[in-house]
């Protein structure tokens, strides 16, 4: 079953070792503008939210692509670009709701997040698990098990105060 | 590697010239800090005025900084010290260097002085000059917001002064985003006599790894062992101020101007009671401790304020120095010096040096323009940290830094004033360690407990353990003791922190990921591998403790240059005269011992093959190959 990157913006410190690492190793130098995963900031309120493809289905990058050079990986999930024939006419950025897709400004390729092949290399350096790849099956339960700790907590609240 | 190059640009008249750095230089300073110490001395003319335009400005990167090496967002500062008129030198966090380096820079020299308000502009090679006259008075992080709506990127990062720095206290910071700080020596200071507000960089130029995947594997590892060290899980969760627990509990701290070596009823300082105002951690670049924590206060004038800090530092200023002991004020004040881009240590200081004038009459209510200056005034204290910043009153002469304001308020002031070549020190107190006092008394920034501290002196660690640490990558068999009031042994542990924070600010990584606060952390075999995987140069340990050795030497070599001499090394009476009164009992009652005290400079000195007056034998120069300096190859 497919797996994908889960994203806890609350527990992003902002370090950036995500954006340092994945240009490492898709092109052996750090820059962040050939990362596919950047963290957005808003560094006067102390945000940070890594953003990267969310690999969606049905994907609007591989809709819009003119040439479909865009797919989808069966095995992995992930969105890959065909790049003999892509033509770089920039339409998948324009149409990603996430800006998950961005030129790459030495090779002037389209570049997304590949998911590494499978082992993506971002989640090994995320010391607070901000980034975490999860089988799809899972996304949601942790998210799940939390609501559901709160509605516990809010009965039984309501039970304690009307018993007082 | 990478061949990165080095502008010069001359403010009055915009002239840039780029020269790439020589591999011959790399090897022998490494960068940042080592780098900029041999340019600081090459092209500084000497007795200069460190407010004039003869003043050069270095600002620069790590060599392994924006590499994989783990924290490697270090940014140096150097400079002629426009509080000391000494050694100028700062280095701090955030994202700054890494983004220069990107842009295509590794280390700036900026000389002149503008006309007007100014900022440099830097992205990809390219250098502009632009007005500030619209930043002028406004924080770092509103300058930032502003410089990026302009030119329209939010990633630029901006380094610049706040308004301490644009009106000159000579302890003004240099500041990066919300709460990164170049303190010490007021470096702000510097930019604000350039008329330099601040200096914007954005980059996406690539940075080679000369052998990537060997890098991100080893780099992985490195980084799992810094993360699960002991010190570094603390920090994550507390920050720096959970020092503030070791060493009050044993009576190591200064308060009330070094009239007590501890601080009773403290519970509202203590780290834990942070929490009610923390809402997150925050990392520098590159760095998975994350110690910093983000902050809203909740209550009070400034409730609903958003920062980042404070430190260890900031507690024992405004807690412990000026015995305002609340974690509210605490908070603001941390807040108020990062706006004003003060430095923490140094205005809390201050401060509390003129509490003691005005409760001992020297300073009366005229001075203070009716303002009771007492300890434990927490409003008192919030007020005068406005008045520094803007240079009001008592402010304007405290603003001039101690030695200066002492000899302006005259009568007894001096005796009152604690300070080592005309800098202030971290509010510990090292009468119960000599080895830390040997720290502050020799810094070649002035009294500083980032430049040489064996802290992990105070954690008695059984001798084979230090003998292991202090015992390479040169051999040492010399003395070496667990107990930290022992005077044998180290002289050696403080010259080998001495290298080792020398080194770990040219490579430009942060020193809490070495040996400073945890003994296992990385040092010397480490780097020499993180060196070789990341920039693809050669460096055993021994010659990255050599390129140290080299720096430290310049930076002494420019200390005697501007006159200082051996008298300079030296504590201020209190340490001698004055005993410990509180604390654990094994602490109480003690003082350094005067002729102990100098066989261990003695020692330090012949550590470093320094003669008796402190200066650098001709063999010593000549076996670290700087015997020709000024040399100018740069």
């Amino acid at each position: 079953m497919a797996k994908v990157l889960i994203i806890d913006y609350e527990k992003c410190t902002g370090c950036r070792l995500c954006e340092q690492v994945c240009p490492v190793k898709h092109e052996g130098v750090t820059n962040p503008a050939r990362s596919r995963i950047s963290v957005v900031k808003w560094e006067n309120e102390g945000i940070s939210v890594p953003m990267v493809c969310q690999q969606c289905e049905p994907a609007p990058c591989i809709s819009a692509c003119p040439t479909n050079s865009r797919s989808r990986d069966e095995e992995l999930g992930s969105i890959v670009t065909n790049y003999d024939r892509c033509i770089g006419c920039k339409l998948c950025i324009v149409v990603c709701p996430f800006g998950a897709i961005s030129l790459d400004p030495i090779t002037r390729r389209i570049i997304s997040c590949d998911l590494c092949g499978g082992d993506p290399i971002c989640i090994k350096f995320c010391e607070t698990r901000a980034i975490e790849y999860v089988d799809e099956s899972q996304i949601n339960k942790k998210l799940q098990r939390a609501a559901a700790e709160k509605k516990i907590e809010s009965i039984r609240n309501f039970t304690i105060s009307q018993t007082a | 590697m990478n061949v990165r190059c080095i502008i010069f640009i001359i403010s009055v008249k915009l002239q840039i010239e780029i020269k790439p750095i020589p591999i011959k230089l790399r090897e022998m300073f490494l960068g940042g800090r080592g780098l900029d110490m041999y340019l600081l001395y090459n092209h500084i003319k000497p007795g200069i005025d460190p407010l004039g335009p003869d003043n050069v400005l270095l600002v620069s990167a790590g060599l392994l900084v924006g590499t994989l090496a783990a924290a490697s967002g270090r940014t140096n500062i150097a400079g002629k010290s426009p509080l000391t008129g000494y050694l100028g030198r700062s280095n701090m966090g955030g994202f700054f260097a890494p983004e220069m380096r990107w842009a295509g820079f590794d280390h700036l020299i900026i000389k002149g002085r503008a006309e007007k308000p100014v900022y440099l502009w830097i992205q990809n090679g390219e250098i502009e000059i632009r007005d500030a006259s619209h930043l002028w008075g406004k924080p770092v992080r509103e300058g930032e917001g502003i410089i990026r709506d302009e030119l329209e990127d939010k990633n630029i990062k901006v380094l610049g002064i706040g308004e301490a720095g644009e009106k000159l206290v000579r302890f003004a910071n240099v500041m990066t985003g919300i709460k990164n700080s170049g303190g010490r020596t007021g470096m702000g200071c510097l930019f604000g006599s350039k008329n330099l507000k601040a200096i914007a960089v954005r980059g996406t130029m690539d940075i080679k790894i000369a052998h990537p995947e060997d890098a991100l594997k080893y780099n992985e590892r490195v980084i799992k062992d810094i993360t699960k060290s002991k010190v570094s899980q603390v920090m994550g969760k507390l920050g720096t101020p959970f020092i503030w627990g070791a060493t009050n509990s044993q009576g190591l701290v200064r308060c009330r101007n070094f009239q007590l070596n501890q601080l009773e009823n403290s519970s509202d300082i203590e780290p834990e009671t942070y929490e009610k105002f923390i809402t997150g951690w925050a990392s520098c670049f590159g760095c998975a401790v994350h110690c910093r924590s983000k902050y809203v206060i909740t209550e009070g004038p400034y409730k609903g304020t958003y920062d980042e800090g404070p430190e260890y530092t900031s507690t024992c200023t405004w807690a412990g120095e000026t015995d305002c002991r609340s974690a509210l004020t605490i908070h603001v004040c941390n807040h108020l010096v990062n706006l004003y881009g003060l430095d923490t240590l140094d205005t809390g200081n201050i401060i509390a040096w003129a509490m003691e004038l005005y409760e001992k009459g020297i300073l009366t209510d005229k001075d203070t323009d009716g303002l009771k200056l007492k300890f434990g005034n927490d409003k008192a204290l919030i007020e005068m940290i406005h008045r520094i910043g803007k240079r009001e009153g008592l402010g304007n002469i405290l603003a001039k830094g101690p030695l200066r304001a002492a000899k302006k308020i005259g009568k007894d002031s001096m005796k009152y004033l604690l300070q080592i070549k005309g800098m202030g020190q971290l509010n510990s107190d090292e009468r119960a360690t000599p080895a830390l006092a040997l720290n502050i008394a020799t810094a070649s920034r002035g009294a500083d407990h980032l430049s040489s501290r064996p802290a992990i002196d105070l954690y008695h660690l059984p001798e084979p353990v230090l003998r292991k640490i202090y015992g390479q990558p040169v051999a040492y068999d010399g003395p070496l003791t667990s107990d930290y009031r022992d005077y044998e042994g180290k002289a050696w542990m403080v010259r080998w922190q001495e290298l080792l924070y020398e080194a770990v600010d040219s490579l430009g990584i942060c020193k809490f990921q070495t040996v400073f606060l945890g003994p296992n952390l990385p040092n010397w075999d480490e780097w020499s591998q993180l060196i070789y995987l990341n920039c693809g140069l050669e460096l055993s340990p021994l010659d990255i403790w050599n390129a140290a050795d080299r720096s430290t030497n310049m930076e002494r070599l420019f200390n005697l240059r501007e006159g200082l001499t051996r008298k300079d090394d030296w504590l201020p009476d209190q340490y001698f005269d004055q005993p410990t009164t509180l604390g654990i009992p094994g602490i109480r009652g003690l003082t350094i011992n005067r002729e102990k005290f100098t066989r261990m400079i003695d020692e330090y000195y012949e550590y470093h093959g320094w003669d008796k007056n402190g200066v650098p034998r001709p063999e010593t120069l000549q076996k670290l190959a700087i015997n020709k300096e000024p040399s100018h190859k740069l």
